[in-house]
């Protein structure tokens, strides 16, 4: 609290506990900030070979032939692959994590084969005796291309007459495979009521048609892999990964090899967001390792990184939704058409079930297309797809809002999504805090703080994320001096590791600083999911809680020996054995672990979970901005978020996800996209032109947190790292138009952007 | 997307005690249904994931299913490993 009792961070908690909701320094502190903790350039190897790679200048073009015999015969060269070396992929269908794919699509986004389909596109790869003489080796590779027209947009793509990117393409149109070819991937549909007779009922509808670029997660680190192929058939892999295991399986499938035969050991990770779940460097490392017996690096360069990975996708979106006049939203209708990039895969699904999630909407229908286009095929950024769409609904609401003459907040609270209501997708809502978080936002001082001066508005937006469980897995070994152990699979990207070792001190009465928490490599601890999708926090902290009351009931037999009496006659309570089984006996977790060796040896409690009941988090932000009339150029003035964690098992940790959150939110909002010339080249592959926001360009964002149980979680965590980005661009949208009196439709809403809608007015 | 197997209807109510055995069931009544939904070894498709009443199943068609239980087919964010 600041000297006028206001609280920049607020969190209105639920329930106290002894560590979970505590702020210990986190385990990995020192390493992070002395710069010993390894990244994954810092690896280093005997005999380690430079890699680098041969990137198409064309966005789309038949490859007629690649002639790599000059460059194989260059000074320092010790291999140069292309896609051949992986042989041939035929029909088969490989799952990498995002549905069922064909193996040659993996393959030809790593090494491209017979097409490129976007500038930057991978066509080989050499590996030399320094990073130098990898990139003279990769002048003499001749490749022959036809070029071919382009096709950028979603729109576009989907017109008739738009060059093809795949010729064996078919549409699946509605769930069932349909013989039409084109760049429309799939159309799906959700649909739930009579949307027609819900907008005949409205009194107020508002229609928006709306634009979001491409843009790109902004990671700092880019991308590395260092791999060796080893000479008993092993391939070891040191990676920048959200997923070590994830990077194991798929990188055994682009490579033909049993997973088996695949580690990976996951290096700290400067960021990932999304963008460092899919396999770009680590099959190209592990072929050059494999042709040249060396261990071999790749590191991205930061061109690399913007025109080669995986940003988000742009979209053109429509969404139609009536209201009567006392605010009851009666019909929603969207349509959301987005790129893919070069292979299919858009995040349109999810962006399905967050569109109109934060509303209780008896009539909706919703519209998908995933749609091909010649740039980067596309990743999951933070809430993948949620942004695009929240920008659409949340300005419309906002509209919505002016019209009827209702607070904002108001109409949002009077149709807000709750438990037991029904999603355009088809289940119920189980717990969710919707209302809390529309509440604590209507009753934070920012909403009712005076803005005065020209040109400045406020603006709110709330958005969804659902979260995901999947699978993690943990192990606790029992140190003799009463600390333990904690070996987890999840890579650090927020500070998860300690907050998962929270969870296991908890549960076991020792303090934060007593559990040593590892992230380990795929051949040391069980399989472990990604981590993205907000689930680190629940469902790692899941196994480790587990594990640790495993750890419990094998440390109550021990006491339960040392007392002669049953394991189910001792209890355990705040770091204490006990027993009363005629006699009190009672012993510290300490000075029984110091006894593990008389009674039977060591204990190692593990857990694996896949649990059920994860938790969907709601945030929302309250922005004042100024426009300056005569540049465009909006100043954030203020930001609060807020957001419901469930329970903030490090509220550090937590505020420190809604704060990076909304600043990516606010350089989606104001900035930051791809300026693709007609060709398909980016013009602004630097972290100068790409411009993302920096602490100079923002004031402190004030946060609140809101804990409403997940009644799925021990401690009712709900993940935070997403649906903090989702409400900004609409946040700030509806500033702008409070400031300057202009609807914005397209992202992102820089100068010019804005300079035009203020003179069209 | 699958009601034009129904007769346009977008509830349907049938027997089962696995997720499994309803779909047993919707393909007795509604012949093809089963197809949209699984891939050739018997397993829920890959882009699909089952929701019962009102979260996400992590056994697939194992997955049990009580006698008012609300089994909704919906896309499935993240896939895994495979079976």
């Amino acid at each position: 609290m600041n000297a006028s009792g206001y609280e920049p961070n607020m969190v209105l908690a639920n329930k106290e506990y002894n560590v979970v909701g505590t702020r210990p320094v986190r385990h990995d502190g020192v390493d992070k900030v002395t710069g010993r903790a390894l990244y994954g350039a810092d690896i280093q190897l005997a005999g380690l070979l430079q890699g680098a790679v041969l990137r198409s200048p064309h966005a789309h073009a038949r490859i007629k032939s690649v002639d790599v015999s000059a460059a194989a015969k260059a000074n320092g060269v010790m291999a140069v692959v292309t896609a051949t070396n992986f042989g041939p992929s035929g029909d088969k269908i490989v799952d990498v994590g995002e549905g069922p794919t064909p193996l040659a699509y993996v393959r030809g986004n790593v090494l491209a084969k017979d097409k490129v389909l976007y500038r930057g596109h991978p066509v080989a790869a050499v590996a030399a005796a320094s990073l130098h003489l990898a990139q003279e080796a990769l002048k003499l590779i001749k490749v022959d291309y036809e070029p071919l027209p382009a096709t950028l947009t979603a729109p576009d793509a989907m017109r008739q007459d738009a060059p093809v990117l795949h010729d064996d393409l078919r549409t699946q149109e509605l769930g069932e495979a349909t013989d039409r070819g084109g760049n429309l991937a799939a159309h799906f549909r959700h649909e739930k009521g009579d949307v027609e007779k819900g907008f005949s009922d409205a009194d107020v509808i508002v229609e928006s048609e709306l634009d979001t670029s491409t843009v790109h997660q902004g990671y700092i680190e880019p991308q590395t892999a260092t791999a060796l192929w080893n000479n008993d058939g092993r391939v070891q892999v040191w990676c920048s990964t959200q997923g070590a295991f994830p990077t194991r399986d798929t990188t055994s499938k682009v490579l033909g090899v049993p997973v088996s035969q695949v580690k990976v050991t996951p290096m700290e990770i400067g960021g990932g967001f999304g963008g460092k779940i899919p396999v770009y460097l680590e099959p190209v490392a592990a072929l050059l390792s494999k042709k040249s017996g060396r261990p071999v690096k790749i590191v991205m360069s930061r061109q690399d990184v913007f025109e080669a990975t995986g940003p988000t996708p742009g979209s053109h979106i429509k969404v139609k939704i009536g209201a009567k006049n006392d605010g009851t939203l009666v019909a929603a209708k969207a349509d959301l058409a987005f790129e893919a990039g070069a292979y299919p895969g858009a995040m349109v699904a999810p962006a399905a079930m967050c569109v109109f999630a934060a509303y209780d909407i008896d009539n909706v229908v919703i519209d998908g297309y995933d749609v091909v286009v010649n740039k980067p095929s596309t990743a999951a950024y933070r809430a993948p797809g949620a942004t695009n769409a929240a920008f659409a609904t949340e300005t419309v609401v906002d509209e919505l809002a002016g019209k009827l003459g209702m607070d904002p907040i108001d109409l949002r609270l009077k149709n807000a999504a709750k438990e037991g209501t029904r999603r355009a997708d088809g289940p119920k809502f189980r717990r969710i805090g919707c209302v809390e978080v529309l509440e604590a936002m209507q009753n934070h001082p920012h909403y009712e703080a005076p803005l005065e001066g020209p040109n400045r508005g406020r603006g709110v937006a709330i958005g969804f994320w659902f979260n995901v469980g999947l699978e993690s897995s943990a192990s606790i070994s029992v140190n003799s001096d009463g600390t333990v152990n904690l070996v987890e699979g999840s890579t650090d990207i927020g500070g998860t590791r300690t907050s998962i070792a929270m969870q296991a001190a908890e549960v076991l009465g020792l303090k934060a600083e007593q559990v040593q928490p590892t992230v380990a490599d795929t051949d040391s601890v069980g399989y472990t999911d990604v981590t993205g999708g907000s689930r680190t926090t629940f469902c790692t902290g899941y196994a480790a809680h587990n594990a640790a009351h495993d750890v419990l009931r094998q440390m109550k037999e021990r006491a339960a020996l040392l007392w002669e009496t049953e394991p189910d006659k001792v209890t355990f309570e705040d770091g204490t054995f006990a027993s009363d089984n005629g006699k009190r006996r009672s012993i510290g977790f300490r000075r029984l672990a110091s006894k593990l060796g008389e009674t039977g040896g060591p204990i190692v409690g593990r857990a694996t979970v896949k649990p059920r009941g994860v938790g969907g988090s709601f945030a929302g932000n309250i922005v004042d901005v100024e426009v300056d009339p005569e540049t465009g150029k909006t100043t954030i003035l203020r930001f609060t978020a807020f957001q419901d964690a469930g329970k903030a098992i490090h509220p550090s940790y937590v505020e420190g996800q809604m704060q990076g959150g909304s600043v990516q939110g606010i350089g989606w909002a104001l900035n930051e996209e791809y300026f693709m010339s007609p060709e398909g080249e980016m013009k602004n592959s630097t972290l100068l032109d790409y411009r993302m926001p920096t602490a100079l360009d923002l004031p402190m964002i004030d946060t609140c947190i809101i804990e409403v149980a997940n009644p799925g979680h021990p401690f009712g965590v709900r993940g935070v790292g997403e649906a903090n980005i989702v409400p900004p661009p609409a946040a700030v949208a509806n500033a702008i138009h409070a400031a300057a009196g202009v609807r914005m439709k397209r992202l992102p809403m820089s100068p010019p952007s804005v300079m035009e809608a203020i003179w069209a007015k | 997307m699958l009601k034009e197997l129904t007769g346009g209807s977008t509830e349907v109510e049938v027997s089962g005690s696995t997720v499994r055995q309803v779909l047993e069931s919707l393909e007795s009544r509604w012949p093809g249904i089963s197809s949209r939904l699984l891939d050739g070894e018997g397993r829920l498709r890959a882009n699909l994931a089952v929701a019962i009443d009102g979260e996400i199943s992590t056994l697939g068609v194992r997955e049990a299913v009580g006698s008012d239980s609300e089994i909704h087919f919906v896309s499935a964010i993240a896939g895994g490993r495979d079976d």
